[in-house]
């Protein structure tokens, strides 16, 4: 057995303060009031999401570069709508129903937009759904999507008995119901016809329509562009409604407005590429403890760029790494439950 | 003033507020007493605009709390109610900072920041700036949401319960500080007390409310009467004169 050599005690090493990171003193100084600047801290995401983007595009190039940038282009504008829309929603949404372990899709829209397209298969078939205008199917989608959750809202957050609860427990059960009709439904399809539903059901990031990709950009960007002058008041909804009809925030306008771009976000996204909520669940947490405040210009381009990062970093994983050519939804569904129950173990333990 | 002609509020087949005419908000504190259910707080709530009225109407400075903008009146009404649970983590600077968004709409000036390190230094809260509000112990908690009313700069500020759940050391010093608001800085507070002896030690005028109506409405010393008390809370009520102030016996 070795046994430690003991230093003998040094006068200097007592005066100078101890610190804890390996960094010398100035430099922990420095990193520290570097940290301190929440701006800075956003823009270190952003570069971490340049870099991720510039790996995706340019390695692993197996033939022509000009090919493999049209193609991954067109995946990574994909992801970069469908991450914003999860992201901002997300936060959004947790904040309009002061909750932070639900996601929009409480509202029943992975289910729904399931339906919806097994609605389609089981009456016009699957040749006809293939067949279909995938514009005019998306617009279905939307609307059918955006109409039935903004009902729901208002019925359930609206009224007069608004509670978080009775939304939780009726989105749960319709969603069973939308999920079990879809299951009988699905039953009785042929193996072909229920072979393009199941990959329907996926989420698939790779080779988005190329309109519908640009519809989608434009519906999320407007979103966010309207959003922005709201970000003050979100702050001021986080109080909780009382006090935030105290500052004078006309709660339930406000919130409706704010509920229709969430679900606007997110019925687009989704009817572009599938069911793909469970994620904001963790990249909106991730956004709090990272942005290190709750004022909304920071938590939620926060949430937006960490839900970049995620779904690049878990593409590129997914893909160069261990050559998966699986879909990454099945992953992040995963990860997503995971994180999930622990952050419910957690808020329980408190 | 705060004025209500003839509110009423009713939840399904209960009647809480039944034809309240009444007006406050002179200088001074108000005091608004009564037993639970006694309908203080839907009363205040219909002031906050946080409920409307079933009938009747509420003006603040003679206009109608329903039709004035709410963004108008948050910067002549301040709220303050019981329960103030926050999901998010928010520091006390920034609890203070949003009691400026009436003014401010979110860009804060110098001038709100002035207003800001007043509110934080009258409430003696400048050590916890810093702490977020779930580090603080009940009595730092509810400084810095009176402090948030306070930086709204408003006439008026309402106070519901602002004593819940809090000892006797914090409950007087909560007081002091309602007292010294009202005093020295001019604002005119509304505050439903349970323990009628703050009431008689602090407000100028204490209303008294009863199955949804007024049942006394006085200065403090026609209020701290053994008959008056017993018709309120029916029960007994034993006053008696301490160093010259009125103080309620109604331990048992």
């Amino acid at each position: 057995m070795l046994t430690e050599p003991t230093s003998p005690p040094d006068v200097a090493v007592v005066t100078t303060p101890p610190t804890t990171s390996p960094l010398t003193p100035r430099a922990a100084r420095w990193w520290s009031r570097w940290w301190d600047r929440r701006g800075l801290r956003i823009a270190l995401l952003g570069v971490v999401v340049v870099v991720l983007a510039g790996l995706y595009l340019l390695t692993d190039v197996p033939g022509s570069l000009a090919y493999a940038l049209k193609i991954r282009g067109l995946t990574l504008a994909a992801m970069l709508v469908v991450a914003t829309a999860v992201g901002v929603s997300t936060v959004v949404f947790h904040t309009i129903t002061q909750n932070r372990i639900l996601t929009p899709s409480i509202m029943g829209f992975d289910a729904f937009y399931l339906l919806i397209s097994t609605v389609i298969v089981f009456t016009a078939g699957a040749t006809s759904f293939l067949r279909f205008d995938p514009l005019v199917l998306w617009g279905i989608q939307v609307a059918v999507m955006v109409a039935f959750s903004v009902v729901l809202f208002t019925w359930l957050f609206g009224g007069k008995r608004r509670s978080i609860h009775l939304m939780l427990l009726v989105g749960i059960v319709l969603g069973t119901l939308f999920r079990s009709f879809t299951e009988w439904m699905q039953r009785m399809l042929d193996p072909v016809a229920f072979q393009v539903l199941s990959d329907a059901g996926f989420a698939s990031l790779t080779r988005p329509d190329r309109t519908l990709l640009a519809l989608t950009a434009v519906l999320v960007a407007l979103a966010c562009a309207a959003l922005i002058p709201l970000l003050p008041t979100l702050d001021v909804l986080t109080l909780g409604e009382p006090a935030a009809i105290g500052l004078g925030v006309s709660h339930r306008r406000t919130v409706m407005l704010l509920f229709t771009m969430v679900s606007v976000m997110v019925a687009a996204s989704t009817a572009l590429v599938g069911p793909i909520l469970f994620f904001g669940l963790i990249v909106a947490n991730l956004a709090y403890s990272y942005a290190g405040t709750f004022r909304h210009r920071f938590t939620v381009p926060t949430a937006a760029l960490l839900a970049v990062i995620c779904l690049l970093g878990g593409q590129l994983v997914l893909e160069r790494v261990f050559a998966f050519t699986a879909t990454l939804s099945t992953v992040i569904e995963f990860a997503g439950g995971m994180f999930f129950l622990t952050l419910v173990l957690r808020k329980g333990a408190r | 003033m705060i004025t209500l002609h003839g509110a009423t509020k009713r939840y399904g087949r209960t009647t809480v507020l039944d034809d309240v005419s009444v007006s406050f908000g002179g200088e001074g504190i108000t005091a608004l007493i009564g037993p639970n259910g006694a309908g203080k707080s839907t009363l205040l709530g219909l002031v906050g605009r946080l409920l409307h009225p079933d009938a009747g109407r509420v003006d603040v400075d003679g206009r109608d709390v329903r039709s004035t903008p709410s963004a108008q009146l948050a910067k002549t009404l301040a709220v303050l109610r019981q329960d103030n649970h926050i999901v998010a983590r928010l520091t006390v600077q920034d609890i203070v900072e949003l009691g400026r968004f009436p003014h401010s709409r979110g860009r804060l000036t110098v001038a709100d920041r002035e207003h800001i390190d007043r509110a934080i230094d009258y409430l003696s809260l400048d050590e916890y700036r810093h702490r977020f509000l779930d580090e603080l112990s009940g009595g730092q908690r509810q400084r810095a949401f009176i402090a948030m009313v306070l930086a709204q700069d408003t006439k008026y500020v309402l106070l519901d319960e602002p004593l819940n759940n809090l000892d006797l050391r914090h409950m007087t010093e909560i007081m002091k500080l309602v007292r010294r608001m009202a005093d020295e800085l001019g604002r005119r507070v509304i505050v439903v007390l349970h323990d009628i002896n703050f009431a008689a030690t602090y407000a100028d005028r204490i209303v008294a409310l009863r199955d949804g109506r007024i049942v006394a409405d006085a200065a403090r010393d026609q209020i701290m009467r053994p008959d008056v008390l017993r018709a309120v809370y029916d029960t007994t009520v034993d006053v008696r004169e301490i160093d010259g102030r009125p103080v309620a016996l109604y331990y048992g």
